[in-house]
């Protein structure tokens, strides 16, 4: 069992479910990061994806697209990201998983991208440009070391391929909840609910929803079928859109407690 | 012939897009699914002589295939080695190979059922060449393109607008190719249920690059006919210049199996061999994942996409086609690169002597052929690949030269 596994356990022994703060490592700076995941640990938060910036990413809207290239043009480098976050998860309660490109997972090599991940204290992965049809050796690496590696569905997955996602992965499913990049957004489509519980009927994983979920309204929609939520956008906007990071990390704070409030 | 007919033996890519080890299909599990409609279309396509009829009418009375084939009389002469000869795609409407994927795609749009189109453009060509296969067929088209490259290749901006197409610029990172790429892959995200995402080279994931070989092929097959017709024999060289490579991979592909036939494809080298300074991935590059696909990319040791710079816009991409890093590896092809100062000189050159302006992108593979047609014996013929004509590039010439245009 991955420390994924453990916390989705617990939650649901508690009869809770999970909130997921998105954040990217670097932006503002590293030290941000990291200040910035302890106190969402401290406010409840049952796990966090950091986000490893990448110069190309397909899947993004523009707030973590901008993110990730000012976090790069500040420098920051994986060893960097490593460093920060392996003394963040020697304090936190709090499993982290990264949200990284299979362009640097490759480049790294698998090996290697694991062995660092892991020593920082990652207890998994989302690899959102890796299919499952090309997973095969990045699943059993995962599996041989109880890393959890998340796969996605979208509402563009029919049925069929699901089932083969949801079998393939670890830790939880990520479910996209809509058709398109990630960003804040008003609504959330309405067959989303129906998609999420016949996948729910047919796994045991746990399943978190992703993309677009940025308000009480959403929280209150998708809680009864998810067992976790995640919001990225909303986070890493208030950074992106204050010059005091004290401020924005106390703005993200208050956002978390809200939603999580909804939530539970 | 059919159009789609293939050519050669070789049996790439295999069912999961893989040239070898290159290929692949790396994008966002929304894409999937769309991905797997394209390929299954394409394929009821290709073996629909209906369709492969409607192609063939396209490129002969829209296109104004075959593209001639010409001897380069003055140009030999100057090198006084191997007979030059060119495969003028310069004088297909739109003025570039790239319309023959475009019709190719469109068709396939309208096949399954989509009804909007976005492409992504470099140098405008693949831009133009998508906002008239749209025109022809009344589907609206947004282009993606980088700010640096509407700066740069202003009249293919125009001509794109003056056929109804919308041109959107992109100010994320480099503003260039790669980023347009970038950018139509994130519309596609949102909007693949009804859009096709027309992509202009022999990248992305699969099977966009078997598919876009195969629609620019037609350019090699006609290569093989003519030369036969002229010459009784195949040629001894031919040279391609390769950003993503279509053009090469059209022209390369229907002589892969002739093994006495040797291909060379030519990168942008740029400024210098220092990082960032060329966009020459098969040369100086490494294997790894890129806009859908796994092949040799220009990238930091932590995966970040590295900075490149070409003088012409069609070439600066830091990657390049599955298929032609699967050529590298079996050795089928040699890739080699040119300097932004030889390509330039290349293209005054063929203007005073053939007059004749190509591309920028062209010019690269020119300035290669001279100095390897200089090394041949005047009883051999080396092929270019004319992949586009040059008065785009006029403007900024004229800048990089100080002069008023």
């Amino acid at each position: 069992m991955s420390a994924i596994d453990e916390r989705f356990a617990q939650l649901r022994a508690e009869g809770k479910k999970a909130f997921l703060p998105f954040v990217t490592a670097g932006d503002p700076s590293v030290e941000w990061t990291a200040k910035l995941l302890r106190q969402l640990a401290k406010c409840g938060c049952a796990m966090a994806e950091v986000g490893i910036p990448y110069s190309d990413p397909i899947a993004d809207g523009p707030v973590i697209q901008a993110s990730y290239t000012r976090a790069l043009n500040s420098g920051v480098r994986w060893k960097d990201i490593l460093a920060s976050v392996g003394e963040v998860s020697q304090q936190v309660n709090m499993p982290l998983v990264s949200m990284v490109s299979y362009a640097i997972v490759q480049r790294l090599g698998l090996d290697r991208f694991l062995d660092d991940a892991q020593a920082a204290g990652f207890a998994g992965a989302i690899v959102p440009d890796l299919l499952v049809e090309e997973a095969d050796d990045l699943r059993r690496r995962c599996r041989e070391r109880d890393f959890s590696l998340i796969h996605l569905v979208t509402p563009t997955t029919p049925a069929e391929r699901m089932l083969q996602i949801a079998e393939s992965s670890t830790g939880f499913i990520y479910f996209v909840s809509i058709t398109g990049i990630t960003g804040e957004r008003n609504e959330l489509p309405a067959e989303l609910l129906d998609k999420v519980a016949w996948l729910r009927e047919r796994t045991e994983l746990p399943i978190c929803i992703g993309f677009g979920i940025s308000r009480v309204e959403h929280v209150r929609m998708l809680a009864p079928v998810a067992d976790g939520l995640i919001v990225g956008s909303a986070i890493v906007r208030r950074f992106a859109e204050s010059n005091d990071p004290q401020q924005a990390m106390l703005d993200v704070e208050s956002l978390a407690t809200e939603l999580m409030a909804a939530l539970n | 012939m059919s159009t789609l007919q293939p050519t050669s033996k070789t049996s790439v890519p295999d069912e999961r897009g893989r040239f070898g080890d290159f290929g692949g299909r790396f994008v966002p599990e929304t894409l999937t699914a769309a991905l797997e409609e394209l390929e299954r279309e394409y394929t009821a396509a290709k073996a629909d002589p209906e369709f492969n009829q409607q192609l063939d009418h396209l490129l002969t009375t829209f296109v104004g295939r075959p593209s001639p084939l010409y001897y380069a009389r003055r140009l030999s002469q100057a090198v006084g080695g191997a007979q030059i000869w060119f495969k003028r795609e310069d004088l297909n409407h739109t003025g570039a190979h790239k319309i023959n994927n475009t019709l190719g795609q469109a068709l396939l749009t309208l096949r399954m059922g989509k009804r909007r189109v976005i492409a992504e453009t470099g140098a405008g060509q693949h831009g133009v060449a998508s906002a008239t296969a749209c025109a022809h067929f009344g589907l609206p088209c947004v282009v993606y393109m980088g700010a640096e490259d509407v700066r740069r290749q202003k009249p293919n901006v125009f001509s794109m607008k003056l056929m109804g197409a919308e041109v959107r610029p992109v100010t994320s990172g480099s503003q260039t190719l790669r980023d347009a790429v970038n950018e139509a892959m994130r519309d596609w995200m949102a909007s693949v249920e009804d859009t096709h995402y027309i992509i202009g080279s022999v990248i992305g994931p699969h099977p966009f690059p078997m598919m876009v070989r195969d629609f620019q092929s037609v350019i090699g097959r006609e290569a093989r006919t003519q030369c036969l017709e002229a010459w009784q024999r195949l040629p001894d060289m031919i040279v391609a210049c390769v950003g993503g490579g279509s053009n090469a991979a059209g022209m390369f592909y229907p002589f892969i199996e002739d093994s006495e036939v040797r291909l060379v494809g030519v990168e942008a080298g740029g400024r210098s061999t220092q990082p960032g300074e060329h966009a020459s991935p098969l040369t100086h590059g490494s294997p790894g994942v890129l806009h859908g696909s796994y092949s040799y990319v220009m990238q930091d040791e932590d995966g970040q996409t590295s900075p490149v710079h070409s003088v012409s816009a069609g070439l600066d991409y830091p990657g390049v086609g599955p298929e032609h890093s699967h050529w590298k590896e079996t050795d089928r092809v040699h890739y080699t690169e040119c300097r932004d100062d030889q390509a330039l000189a290349a293209y005054d050159q063929v203007a005073r002597t053939e007059g004749i302006l190509a591309a920028l992108e062209t010019s690269h593979a020119i300035a290669k052929s001279l100095e390897i047609a200089a090394d041949m014996s005047p009883k051999q013929n080396l092929l270019v690949c004319l992949s586009g004509r040059g008065d785009k590039d006029a403007a900024e010439i004229a800048r990089l030269k100080g002069q008023d245009y």
